[in-house]
């Protein structure tokens, strides 16, 4: 008995310690499952935990968000005149790029439909905010307002515009977890853009991601795009990952190489994520329309460059009258008496007393005088009559 | 008549109380500004407020059994919000709570300069009890410690546990 009393504290936190170790016991199961990292009562009691504290994390995110929103409405106003002529370039820009990017899409279908290969394609996803972090630099866990009521179930992978944040882990009623790729124990399968070699990525303990199941190709260099391979069956292929970063010899592993990634995503400023419910064989309808329209768009534009103009686009008078048809209808048909405009030389460079209009009219010459033009002045085209 | 000044009688002089809003609020708080901070700036992930209201309540209580329950209460509450197997940060604040109390009982804990020694003290024995536990008890391999990142926890936790403790000292219910 006074043993018990003299050491009633180490008793007490040998006791606890072993309590903890055996509970530590029961949940790590060895070879450890991915799929299910948790057991039935692990779940339930981080489902308490998540009902427990989601409340106050969506407090905090609505709170947090609305003063953003209202300081960034505030700035956004300020430049919003150059942002919006900026993005209307933006677009111009994109349109000639959609155009060529959809013909060579057309082809890559033609290709795979003549290999037999089957790609999946991202069907349906679910816009989720993030509304709590582990706060851990040993876990990189986010939690999403999104949970099964809205169709999520673990494993499903979780991306944002720009590329891959991770994968689902826990998912309860209305909130769920996701684990993103820079977690030490994330992995992921991808294929380097350009060499076409399949790898293997991981998350560091630094939160770092890289590639770690490569020996030294001097083919691979910084900059190299990393996507998924679709071969872990979770990310479908072709989300952008991030790019090669750097490339050093790994000296706990010879002879395999450290390639570290730099994600395309910031990992640590994720907002809104989308999480991808559904994959399926084709594009959806929508994405075929708009493969369909840029197609055609693509083949219109070939051809308008194929065909000869009657219009010099350098002549304003005839850029004018290209435009006013444009602005009142390309259906618009050209006027039946109108006169043919003569082909004009394009503008030379460098004149000189050979370039077209360097010489005066042969009325104005005079025996012995200076015939040639004055120095510096831009030789004109000949003017249609004035030769007459 | 000899005044005598033993170990028991200053520790039943200066153990200090708290009310039971704050002993339950500032944990729970503690815990919760941990998730939540690192959303607003990434690097405040360094820090662990959990394992500084450990060692606050440890070294104030002067109990190692009110300290190891307490730190491994927090503990479970961080683990299982963090994802990881619950009983790792349980064990490691167990056994800061159980140390602290210890040494709470037998050295002046009320110097700033001590309790920043403290603090910088535990916060690396705390990151040696996780390596230990990740590494050795759980088996997990790729679990690696990089010490001068746990130096500058150390300090961050330090940084922060000066001011949080001034705070919270405003907390107790003094006899």
């Amino acid at each position: 008995m006074d043993f018990l009393t003299q050491y009633k504290n180490a008793l007490f936190l040998i006791g606890v310690l072993l309590s903890l170790a055996i509970a530590l016991a029961v949940q790590v199961r060895s070879p450890l499952d991915e799929a299910q990292p948790d057991g039935p009562s692990v779940r339930l009691i981080r489902m308490w935990a998540m009902t427990a504290v989601t409340p106050l994390e969506r407090v905090t995110h609505a709170i947090g968000s609305g003063t953003g929103r209202a300081w960034s409405a505030y700035i956004d106003l300020r430049h919003v005149r150059q942002q919006n002529k900026d993005l209307q370039q933006q677009l111009a820009r994109v349109r000639i790029e959609e155009a060529a990017i959809a013909e060579d899409a057309l082809q890559g279908r033609r290709l795979q439909a003549m290999l037999g290969f089957r790609e999946s394609y991202v069907g349906s996803t679910v816009a989720a905010q993030v509304i709590g972090a582990s706060g851990s630099e040993q876990s990189h866990i986010l939690t999403i307002d999104k949970g099964t009521r809205d169709g999520l179930r673990p494993d499903m992978a979780v991306i944002t515009q720009n590329g891959v944040v991770g994968k689902l882990r826990d998912v309860f009623p209305t909130t769920a977890e996701v684990l993103e790729i820079n977690d030490q124990s994330s992995g992921a399968g991808v294929l380097l853009a350009s060499t076409r070699i399949r790898a293997i990525l991981r998350g560091t303990l630094t939160g770092r991601v890289q590639i770690g199941n490569l020996t030294a190709d001097s083919r691979i260099q910084p900059g190299e795009q990393v996507l998924t391979s679709g071969g872990d069956q979770v990310y479908p292929r072709g989300l952008q990952v991030g790019v090669v970063e750097s490339i050093a010899p790994d000296p706990d592993h010879q002879p395999y190489t450290a390639i570290r990634v730099k994600t395309a995503v910031d990992l640590d400023r994720v907002e809104e994520v989308l999480v991808i419910t559904g994959t399926q064989p084709d594009l959806t309808a929508g994405a075929q329309q708009d493969l369909t329209a840029a197609a055609a768009q693509h083949a219109a534009d070939l051809s308008a460059e194929r065909l000869p103009g009657i219009y010099d686009e350098q002549t304003p008078g005839a850029t004018g009258a290209s435009g006013a048809t444009a602005a009142t209808g390309a259906a618009t048909p050209p006027a039946v008496n109108a006169t043919p405009a003569l082909p004009h030389p394009l503008p030379v460079v460098h004149p000189d007393r050979f370039s077209s209009g360097s010489t005066a009219p042969a009325s104005d010459l005079k025996p012995g005088g200076a015939n040639s033009a004055p120095s510096g002045q831009q030789p004109q085209p000949p003017q249609p009559g004035a030769a007459q | 008549m000899m005044v005598t000044r033993s170990y028991m009688s200053r520790r039943e002089v200066e153990q200090q109380r708290f009310s039971i809003p704050v002993t339950v609020l500032v944990p729970v708080g503690a815990v919760l500004l941990q998730v939540l901070l690192p959303r607003v700036f990434a690097g405040l992930a360094i820090l662990d407020l959990p394992f500084v209201v450990t060692l606050f309540f440890a070294i104030s209580r002067r109990s190692p059994i009110v300290g190891t329950a307490t730190g491994a209460a927090i503990g479970l509450l961080q683990d299982v919000l963090t994802g990881q197997p619950i009983g790792v940060n349980g064990m490691a604040k167990a056994v800061i709570g159980y140390a602290g109390a210890s040494l709470g009982s037998r050295i002046d804990v009320e110097n700033t300069t001590t309790r920043a020694l403290l603090a910088f003290g535990f916060s690396l024995v705390q990151s040696i009890l996780l390596y230990l536990i990740e590494r050795r008890l759980l088996g997990i391999r790729a679990f690696h410690v990089l010490w001068l990142h746990e130096l500058l926890r150390a300090t961050a936790n330090t940084v922060l546990a000066v001011p949080v403790y001034l705070l919270l000292d405003y907390t107790k219910h003094r006899e």
